[in-house]
């Protein structure tokens, strides 16, 4: 039965946490975290707001002026490269009116400055306000003193070995505790570069998923689909390349499509690394990319550049997908990211990025490049079948009877205090340890706590009037 | 190998007709033997783009991915056609833009509207096909099919055939 005419419009989780907070179970989720247009709202300015969001990598804007602009959750944003050479986050909102001030994806501000589209107003590189047309209409109005001659806000950010992240909430969760031990994932993906730098290449798709953004995400690290979910496709290949003769060279497609249907065993024992806050990674052991063909003057370059036997554990790991919850998930061996942006409760843009391993030969971005169009494109056939089963979540969960999701998968309840370790990768403990964060981060977070007590209070200024 | 000279423009442009109603009347076996062995299907991801495939594409598949492709449509547990797509191209005439009979190759140029519809969804997208063909025998082959879609680099929806 619906509700009645006049309850149907009032908040029922805004204001409401101990509402929200229900919404979570240790061992399940109730299906208003991805059908609820009011819930998604909240995370918009909570969630996305009170942990650290991927905004881009700083190879995107190597110089000065560079731009690329993006969105956090809601809010426009610019990542610019200043004068300094320092990468920051700015809003991309003018000070006076709030005109979006560059529309480009990517691009160079014109003479080093910010220009407003509509009245003209500039801006230097950090952000600051430079000039104002007819700067005499401002006299004695109290302007000087107001937001808007601060010009352009920033956002708390870190440049992570090139991965800039940011949290839009002026207080909140630092970078180093938000992440914590995940960060070596990132790690490992830089140190694939013989010089350590990553560069952003081959071009980004964009596919539009009709879906809720956190099916998406759980999907990353969900070890039990894809026997199921890509039999059609990945079972397809290795059938169509089992008739070859022993020692055949195999194609670096059937190489990446056909460890997808491997089977329950096999992907449990790839094991799965949970840490705080809602990360994770599968491929703790081994992964569907371990047994990709070695290209030996990469080898050889790595070898060079920090000797053979941390080459070859660098190049060991073979991490399957890491999540950065809840903006980003990685694939440190393939070099290819996917970044997370919500639209509405039903609808996601996930973008794929990818990578160049400065120093390594060509053949691993063709690698890359070629994963990422099989995977990740519109045109997928394996991401056919993965948003297929996305939208049919999302329409399903209208049913009634339940309205639970189950977790359950290995769950014990043990989980009360902690989740970190290492579990086997069919465990449904990576989604119950983002729907942990989720319920932490979707309330205002307090004020840190001083190391030290604050300095004295100054006299309060005389007022001016 | 000796093979016959090109048709004139009007079988040229015929055979790019029939190579869309092939896939419009998803008789996808003799489309797929429309290609040369070493032919190839590609959509670029953006305007211009070099043939390296450093660079990602929309798509880009060789005889064994189109095999893949038209395999898993028919497969009982493709799941996302459980609700089968249908697809129609309205091509503008096609155009010879080249023959060079020395290399045995001639390019068509087609600029199309692609309907790509599943019950109540229905996507369009528009493109140009640029038809890399050659002389097999006596038969033309469709050495590379490229598609330059308008919108390459926006957030596309899944298209699940073949635009």
């Amino acid at each position: 039965m619906s509700a009645p005419p006049d309850r149907m419009n009032l908040p029922r989780y805004r204001g409401q946490p101990q509402a929200l907070r229900a919404l979570v179970r240790p061992d399940s989720v109730h299906r208003n975290v991805y059908v609820d247009p009011e819930v998604f709202e909240l995370e918009m300015e909570q969630l996305w707001r009170n942990t650290w969001i991927y905004v881009g990598h700083d190879s995107q804007v190597p110089n000065a002026g560079d731009y690329f602009s993006t969105r956090l959750g809601r809010e426009p944003v610019i990542l610019l490269r200043g004068a300094d050479g320092e990468v920051r986050v700015l809003f991309n909102r003018c000070a006076h009116k709030g005109t979006r001030l560059v529309s480009a994806v990517h691009g160079r501000c014109e003479g080093g400055l910010l220009r407003c589209p509509y009245h003209g107003w500039t801006y230097r590189l950090d952000g600051t306000l430079r000039t104002v047309p007819l700067r005499a209409g401002y006299e004695a109005t109290g302007f000087d003193n107001s937001e808007a001659a601060q010009g352009l806000r920033a956002v708390t950010a870190v440049n992570y070995r090139g991965f800039v992240f940011a949290r839009p909430a002026p207080q909140g969760i630092g970078f180093e505790e938000f992440f914590g031990e995940s960060l070596s994932s990132i790690d490992n993906m830089v140190e694939r570069s013989p010089e350590g730098r990553l560069e952003v290449a081959g071009g980004v798709l964009r596919y539009l998923h009709d879906c809720n953004w956190k099916l998406f995400v759980e999907n990353l690290n969900d070890a039990m689909h894809p026997m199921v979910a890509h039999e059609s496709s990945a079972g397809t290949a290795k059938r169509l390349w089992d008739g070859q003769p022993p020692g055949a060279p195999v194609p670096m497609v059937i190489e990446q499509f056909t460890p997808f249907v491997n089977g329950y065993d096999f992907m449990d024992r790839m094991g799965l690394k949970i840490f705080d806050n809602g990360h994770s990674y599968t491929g703790v052991n081994f992964s569907i990319h371990s047994k990709y063909a070695q290209v030996g003057e990469y080898e050889k370059r790595m070898a060079a550049a920090y000797g053979e036997e941390r080459a070859q554990r660098i190049l060991g790991e073979a991490r399957h997908n890491t999540v950065y919850y809840p903006s980003l998930t990685i694939k440190g061996a393939i070099q290819a990211i996917r970044v997370v942006r919500p639209l509405a409760v039903d609808r996601t843009l996930i973008e794929s990025w990818t990578f160049r391993l400065a120093g390594a030969p060509d053949e691993l971005l063709q690698r890359t490049a070629t994963y990422t169009r099989l995977i990740n494109s519109p045109t997928s056939v394996v991401g056919h079948d993965d948003l297929h089963c996305y939208r049919a979540i999302q329409e399903g969960l209208a049913a009634g009877g339940s309205e639970w999701v189950s977790l359950h998968r290995n769950y014990h309840g043990g989980e009360g205090v902690g989740l970190t370790g290492i579990y086997g990768a069919t465990n449904e403990v990576s989604m119950r340890g983002q729907f942990r964060a989720w319920s932490r981060f979707m309330e205002a977070q307090p004020a840190p706590q001083p190391a030290e007590p604050p300095p004295p209070a100054r006299p309060a200024p005389t007022p001016s009037r | 190998m000796s093979h016959a000279a090109f048709p004139d423009a009007a079988a040229l442009a015929q055979f790019v007709c029939h190579e869309a109603r092939l896939i419009d009347e998803k008789r996808f076996d003799e489309w797929y033997e429309l290609f040369s062995d070493d032919g190839c299907y590609w959509i670029p991801l953006t305007r211009g783009q070099p043939p390296q495939e450093t660079f990602t594409s929309i798509s880009r598949e060789d005889k064994l991915l189109l095999k893949v492709r038209i395999e898993r449509l028919r497969h009982p547990h493709a799941y996302s056609q459980q609700q089968p797509s249908f697809c129609q191209h309205v091509l503008q005439q096609p155009l010879v833009e080249s023959i060079d009979a020395q290399h045995n190759l001639c390019v068509l140029r087609t600029p199309y509207l692609y309907v790509e519809t599943q019950l109540d969804t229905q996507i369009v997208l528009s493109g140009v096909a640029w038809h890399h063909l050659r002389m097999q025998g006596d038969a033309l082959r469709i050495v590379l099919k490229k598609v330059e879609l308008l919108n390459c680099d926006a957030a596309l929806p899944a298209i699940q055939l073949f635009p």
